[in-house]
């Protein structure tokens, strides 16, 4: 019961966003063709925006696009002649999904290791230089810091490749850089849970049996200490996987971010509601 | 015969932001194997600290042992180093606290929390362990103990958790038990399933008890041995029979009179002890209990009491009890008739 009742709700809420998404992009003044309006005669015009159903009322393009929703076909993209929606989607997601998977297991293992080291160390120099970095890496943006490593780790020391994907070198940088912000605030998260936990009845208790500090730590405190983080994983997850524009555009990353902005300034209809549909399909 | 556990002339202290509080100023008292000894006094008078020290669990700092020594099995612990005091702790010392609510890790199950001990101290396999460990469930009165060891504390009723803390804490045959206040966060019929539980395996194991509590009633049902603290002080202490009979302390006087008695057939009130305990940030040079002693002489303020040696095991902290000073005892007991 429970089962079919999310069910229900995702299809409600999938509508509900593509609804909205649809609406408001319709408010963007222009279409897919502005540009060529200057050099492309009006019966040229007419004939393409009749092909992808543009010339139609709105109400009849919204009909039409529903029914092809549901039936799991997005569209042809309208920048792009060869590709429509579904590959698109099939080519850039694999990409940010990698790139998103490693960053959240670097995030959740540095981040891990720097809030227990802090809280362990309370009030004391680890804490403060753990807490200073995680700082830096919550206020400096990945806009900053994905050229600086690129300077230092590509430019200059040459260890890493620039940009562009391929290898799984190329996936390095990126995905430190997209790191680095969950990362910080993971450590801030666990560093405060962690002191709570460590006031608890039950680690005295864990003390009095005679077991080591780090079996304390490991077996009793982390335990408790990493649910609150637990609930924050969910939706960073989404975010990470679905894919990055600032990233993917710094870094020449053929990701689903990059397909997903870049056609809001196309106003590539299909593929403004594609993204966004899928990435709804996540939360 | 050499104690099980010696505390001299111990000082704990903690630094804080207002200070430095005194807990515990020169506590001495011993514990005999097999032996159930209470420890009373009202909130802040030092108790818990007393046994934390004893138990190596006063986080240091902002906690300080100023002085004094504790003795173990013959052998001196106060300054053992933290991985040594590990190997006496859940073994040859073993703690049951206050609150069973809080004092069990939720994401753990029950099975384990006790089998932990056992793989530590006594090397024993898993499988040993978890056999171990069902036993002890049996052992404290839990049924379906083999269900139960892979349940999680929240399937557990608050006196039943105890008798996983308590199960945790005698995993390992402890010769000493330390019960900080095992039954006030239980309701009254469950707490005298646990004592008598205590009462019992305390026969079976020879375990000698350190009993902190607040309830006299539990004092006369339990120990053979009182030790009465106030403000970070062992004000008197002796047999059952010498606190409850021919106290000699106006505070064990005030705690004896605070409890209810059955028995009375008027309507009395119960007689609180007026004022609060003394401020441990700068403790009164002489007796602590001076300003809400009704019997305070001028030297009570002035100059910290000595040990009055009533009889063998019977000491009390108390300048009434010098030859000089008036006898009350004979004025109260003549009020009474």
């Amino acid at each position: 019961m429970y089962i079919v009742k999310r069910v229900l709700t995702m299809f409600l809420t999938i509508w509900i966003i593509a609804t909205l998404t649809f609406i408001i992009m319709k408010f963007i003044p222009g279409d897919p063709f502005v540009s060529d309006a200057d050099v492309l005669p009006e019966e040229v015009l007419q004939n393409i925006r009749a092909k992808y159903n543009l010339d139609k009322p709105l109400p009849v393009q919204y009909a039409l696009y529903m029914k092809n929703l549901l039936m799991f076909d997005l569209g042809p993209s309208i920048q792009s002649e060869t590709r429509d929606v579904n590959t698109l989607i099939a080519d850039g997601f694999p990409v940010s999904a990698l790139l998103g998977l490693q960053s959240l297991i670097i995030a959740l293992v540095f981040g891990l290791l720097l809030g227990i080291v802090a809280a362990l160390n309370h009030n004391r120099f680890l804490d403060y230089a753990a807490m200073f970095l995680a700082i830096i890496g919550i206020s400096v943006p990945s806009f900053i810091l994905a050229p600086l490593l690129i300077k230092y780790f590509a430019v200059e020391w040459k260890l890493l490749p620039v940009a562009s994907w391929g290898t799984w070198a190329h996936s390095v940088l990126p995905s430190v850089a997209l790191a680095t912000t969950p990362m910080a605030v993971i450590a801030r998260f666990i560093r405060s849970s962690m002191l709570e936990v460590m006031k608890q009845n039950y680690i005295k208790t864990a003390e009095a049996k005679g077991l080591s500090p780090i079996a304390i730590v490991v077996k009793h405190g982390i335990r408790n200490a990493i649910l609150p983080v637990i609930t924050f994983i969910g939706p960073l997850f989404v975010v990470l996987i679905t894919g990055t524009f600032v990233i993917e555009k710094i870094f020449a990353i053929p990701g689903l971010g990059k397909y997903f902005v870049d056609s809001i300034f196309n106003r590539d209809y299909p593929v403004i509601l594609g993204t966004t549909v899928f990435l709804v399909l996540f939360l | 015969m050499s104690h099980l556990l010696k505390v001299e002339n111990l000082q704990v202290s903690f630094k804080t932001y207002g200070g430095e509080v005194q807990a515990v100023r020169n506590v001495s008292f011993h514990v005999d194997q097999g032996e159930v000894v209470a420890i009373v006094g009202e909130s802040g008078s030092g108790k818990s600290v007393t046994v934390q020290t004893v138990m190596g669990l006063i986080p240091i700092p902002p906690g300080k042992i100023k002085g004094g020594k504790i003795t173990f099995s013959g052998k001196d612990i106060t300054n053992l180093s933290k991985r040594e005091m590990r190997k006496l702790k859940g073994s040859e010392i073993g703690m049951v606290f206050q609150d069973p609510m809080t004092s069990l890790n939720p994401t753990m199950k029950i099975g384990k929390q006790i089998a932990e001990g056992l793989i530590k101290h006594q090397k024993l396999s898993k499988a040993e362990a978890k056999q171990k460990a069902i036993e002890l469930l049996k052992l404290v009165g839990i049924p379906n103990a083999a269900e139960r060891y892979n349940q999680y504390p929240h399937e557990f009723s608050g006196g039943m958790r105890q008798r996983v803390v308590i199960a945790i804490a005698l995993a390992c045959a402890p010769k000493l038990l330390i019960a900080d206040e095992p039954t006030t966060a239980l309701d009254v019929t469950i707490q005298a399933q646990i004592l008598d539980l205590m009462k019992d395996l305390q026969r079976r194991m020879n375990t000698a008890i350190i009993l902190i509590t607040h309830d006299l009633g539990v004092v006369a049902e339990m120990a053979q041995r009182v030790i009465v603290m106030y403000g970070g002080i062992v004000v008197e202490t002796g047999t059952v029979f010498d606190i409850f009979e021919r106290p000699k302390h106006p505070y064990t006087w005030g705690l004896l009179e605070s409890i209810p008695k059955p028995d009375v057939k008027e309507k009395k009130r119960l007689i609180p002890i007026e004022g609060s305990p003394p401020d441990l940030f700068s403790p009164p040079k002489g007796c602590p209990f001076a300003p809400r002693c009704k019997y305070a002489m001028e030297i009570c303020v002035e100059k910290m009491p000595g040990e009055f040696k009533i009889s063998n095991e019977h000491i009390a902290k108390c300048w009434l009890n010098d030859p000089r000073a008036p006898q009350v005892e004979a004025l109260i007991a003549a009020g009474r008739e």
